[in-house]
């Protein structure tokens, strides 16, 4: 049996969305295709507004996913546990929907004895060291983001070498919004690892919106395009949570 | 750092006298203090039916129960040393919530680098050849400790014995380290991937023996990572007879934790001599930066005792005068009697 994909989007913001569709609708739509999205807010020297917390939880929240708000500097090490961390959560809740499905509606994993639970948790952290695992990265890259983004290239070639080190094969896509002309601009498609991400980033945006909704709109429909390519013979790897 | 996930449960925090009851064993223990906190979970000192035990208490059941099964892999094939034995796995029910907790052998003794901070090179020495040899059995079982820091060890008293307090990042050989802390992960400082194997845990060692000179560590320079890393190494005299040691296991040029080892114990059988000198020089240095801080200190205290010497004085002024005006009126009286 082949093991299936897992599949994320991570969106790296500083800030509030402000334009298009709601982010949270459109990160409940990324969990009914299967996907999980992860939120990371990244604030300087000011701490973010409450409106830009309570957005970015309500995403991932909505995503099935992680959300975190951390300072630039720490950036690296919450981007890949972050990751790491749903990744794991994913395959849990789809272990957990099994459990329930074998022993009985109530039953889930904390239902079951310690000992048991062990030999499960086994499974689940074999699957994450194998499983592939696809990531679309959206950043942001309005203008206020701009000093931060040194500190975002490090943290997602940090986030590469943790992946490589998986059994299983990864692949990247590294997005960013808003774009010069349309909502994303692709900055690197699908890759197994960043070598350099130096002059990613170069092109900046200094318009004042943050079209978050539309960016996770464009996010979905490339990771469409890419199980398609990929042809119908993976398994699929639903999740559903309870 | 706290995360957010799908699943919202408040982290527990137990009370002193409180008595955790297990759900499936039935075991109870009753909490005596925090002991720490870490990535997983809480940990507290506690009473059970046999003695004092340490306990980690959780709301994440997923990451609690990988540490159990690595816990356990090691009460099969339990030596001393090698971590705290496990005890019981068990769930805590709570009006909550469930919260998955495991009791284990609770170990006392002296955090690492204080312990170290105390001592000269040569204690350095001992405790990291303790070290390796602890970590080339992990090895050989085909595990790798990841997280290697010394917050993750004690000294244990009479004779002085190293040991792993928290087992949380052990992985198994080959897979992808599980857990670890940027200034002792060589991904972070670009010496090489985050697989686990025996040179991930060699260049821990490394960078604990660096961060017993440099006790609030430092960050990785953006420009020139690698090179700074060793610079730093060559600045401090206590690292100086171990740094080829040091230099070595960074590049990751020992195959095995043993090798690593028999080099430390040839350095430190044949620099007894140089490391009592260096000693001595330590010593000067200290007693010349301890005078360094007894002129500070001087400085102070003389500002200090300036300001009592210059009320001092003035309390003697007033009282001079006061008995000169005294005198003179005395002087006065004899004066108004002849």
């Amino acid at each position: 049996m082949k093991k299936g994909t897992l599949r994320q989007i991570l969106l790296l913001t500083d800030g509030c969305s402000n334009t298009g569709e709601d982010p949270i609708a459109i990160a409940s739509l990324a969990k009914e295709e299967g996907m999980t999205v992860n939120v990371i807010g990244i604030v300087d020297r000011q701490e973010m507004s409450e409106a830009g917390v309570n957005e970015i939880e309500s995403i991932a929240e909505a995503g099935g996913g992680i959300s975190q708000v951390v300072y630039a500097r720490q950036l690296s090490q919450t981007v890949q546990m972050v990751t790491k961390k749903a990744m794991t959560q994913t395959i849990y809740g789809v272990v957990n929907r099994e459990i329930s499905q074998i022993l009985g509606e109530e039953k889930e994993l904390e239902d079951l004895e310690p000992e048991k639970r062990g030999q499960l948790m086994e499974v689940v952290d074999e699957l994450g060291e194998t499983m592939d695992l696809d990531i679309i990265i959206l950043v942001d890259t309005s203008a206020s983001m701009k000093n931060k983004l040194p500190m975002v290239q490090e943290a997602l070639l940090d986030l590469s070498v943790s992946l490589r080190a998986r059994t299983g094969n990864n692949h990247f896509a590294l997005y960013s919004f808003p774009g010069k002309r349309k909502d994303v601009d692709k900055l690197i498609n699908w890759t197994p690892h960043f070598d350099s991400l130096s002059g990613a980033f170069k092109k900046m945006s200094t318009s004042g919106v943050t079209p978050t909704g539309p960016a996770l709109q464009e996010g979905i429909g490339i990771m469409r395009k890419r199980m398609k390519k990929k042809g119908s013979d993976e398994d699929e790897f639903y999740l559903e949570e309870a | 750092m706290k995360m957010s996930s799908t699943s919202k449960k408040r982290d527990l925090t137990l009370l002193p006298n409180e008595v955790v009851v297990g759900r499936w064993h039935n075991n109870s223990y009753r909490i005596v203090r925090e002991l720490g906190y870490g990535a997983t979970g809480t940990v507290y000192l506690a009473e059970g039916r046999d003695g004092p035990v340490a306990i980690k208490i959780a709301s994440d059941s997923m990451s609690i129960t990988s540490e159990v099964n690595v816990l356990r892999q090691f009460s099969k094939v339990q030596r001393p040393s090698l971590g705290p034995s496990f005890y019981d796995a068990d769930d805590y029910i709570t009006p909550d919530g469930c919260y998955p907790f495991y009791a284990m052998e609770y170990i006392k003794g002296e955090a690492f680098l204080p312990f170290l901070r105390s001592r000269g090179g040569e204690w350095l020495g001992i405790m990291v050849v303790q070290l390796l040899g602890d970590l080339h059995r992990l090895h050989q079982e085909g595990w790798i400790f990841g997280d290697l820091k010394p917050e993750n060890l004690l000294v244990t008293g009479n004779p002085s014995r190293v040991r792993w307090l928290d087992v949380g990042g052990i992985t198994k050989e080959g897979r992808a380290i599980k857990e670890y802390t940027e200034f002792f992960d060589r991904g972070y400082w670009g010496f090489g991937g985050r697989k686990a194997e025996p040179t991930y845990d060699l260049f821990s060692v490394s960078m604990l023996m660096i961060n017993r000179a440099y006790p609030s560590r430092f960050e990785k320079n953006l420009k020139h990572g690698s090179t700074s890393l060793q610079s730093r190494v060559n600045d401090k005299e206590i690292l100086t007879p171990f740094s080829d040691v040091i230099h070595k296991g960074l590049e990751g040029k020992y195959k095995s934790a043993m090798d690593m080892r028999k080099e430390l114990m040839e350095i430190i059988q044949n620099t007894t001599f140089t490391s009592t000198t260096e000693k001595k020089i330590k010593r000067k240095e200290t007693r010349t930066s301890i005078k360094k801080q007894k002129v500070q200190d001087k400085k102070k205290n003389s500002a200090i005792k300036n300001k009592r010497e210059r009320r001092f004085v003035g309390i003697f002024e007033s009282m001079l005068f006061a008995s000169f005006l005294l005198i003179l009126y005395i002087l006065y009286l004899f004066g108004q009697a002849v």
